[in-house]
């Protein structure tokens, strides 16, 4: 899956412009960073409600897909601008944590 | 043989990471095999939170030579009351505006003993706190 194809699943909007045609080969969620540092894999698609410069912070360090804020939540500006810089996509979804992993889960994207 | 040191503040949460960044860059761009590129660089994220959180300002070294990467995670104090708890997974001394963050779970020392071949830690109160984490190449 691509995460233009997680766009479309979730009903997302992008953040940031053009980090599109990144694969996802795993999905998880947590809001504890230090968590997802343990557990993180690369091309993760991370659903947090944290929307803070360490959440790019973990995810570069993880060369992750995305970062996907549920709930209507909306990325803070000067992380979505160095999200875009590291190649990482920033999506935010009217759907819940719960919701999007399950989609996540039905199309075959599994956990980390 | 190369080092390089990152000056790390108490309190620039907005900077946090940027040194890890870096020393991710530096070991990539130099050929280090991309599990051991991983596991420094959580190392490096979780010290240099630390430093960030709970010292009142340190740095971040990181060697490497054909043989061994060390990195070390070096402060200027307070130092760490009990060293036993503050390795113990889920023990966190973190205030709760840093918690709200979604840091000080506890995982911060463990996951560097985790992600590292060799862990030293010396701390004394007033002092500082040392930390070592050793990686070695040859048996990779």
């Amino acid at each position: 899956m691509l995460v233009s194809d997680l766009i479309k699943l979730i009903d997302a909007e992008e953040q940031t412009t053009g980090v599109l045609d990144q694969t996802i080969a795993c999905g998880y969620t947590c809001d504890l960073l230090s968590w997802v540092m343990a557990k993180g894999k690369a091309n993760c698609a991370w659903v947090t409600v944290q929307t803070h410069m360490n959440v790019v912070a973990v995810a570069s360090l993880h060369d992750m897909a995305c970062v996907v804020c549920p709930e209507g939540v909306r990325m803070e500006e000067a992380s979505v601008a160095k999200a875009a810089q590291e190649g990482i996509a920033v999506l935010s979804s009217p759907k819940t944590a719960y919701d999007i992993c399950a989609l996540l889960h039905e199309a075959g994207v599994p956990s980390v | 043989m190369f080092s390089r040191v990152f000056p790390v503040q108490k309190g620039m949460f907005d900077t946090a990471g940027e040194a890890s960044s870096k020393i991710k860059k530096i070991l990539k761009k130099v050929g280090i095999p991309p599990d051991i590129v991983r596991d420094v660089a959580i190392a490096a994220y979780e010290t240099e939170l630390n430093l960030v959180i709970h010292s009142l300002g340190g740095e971040l070294t990181l060697s490497v030579n054909p043989e061994i990467i060390e990195l070390i995670s070096q402060d200027v104090g307070p130092g760490i009351n009990d060293v036993n708890m503050a390795l113990k997974e889920g023990y966190s001394t973190a205030p709760d505006d840093v918690r709200d963050m979604g840091f000080g779970a506890g995982m911060g020392l463990p996951n560097v003993q985790r992600h590292c071949h060799e862990f030293q830690i010396a701390s004394e109160l007033g002092r500082g706190t040392t930390i070592r984490a050793k990686y070695f190449l040859k048996n990779n």
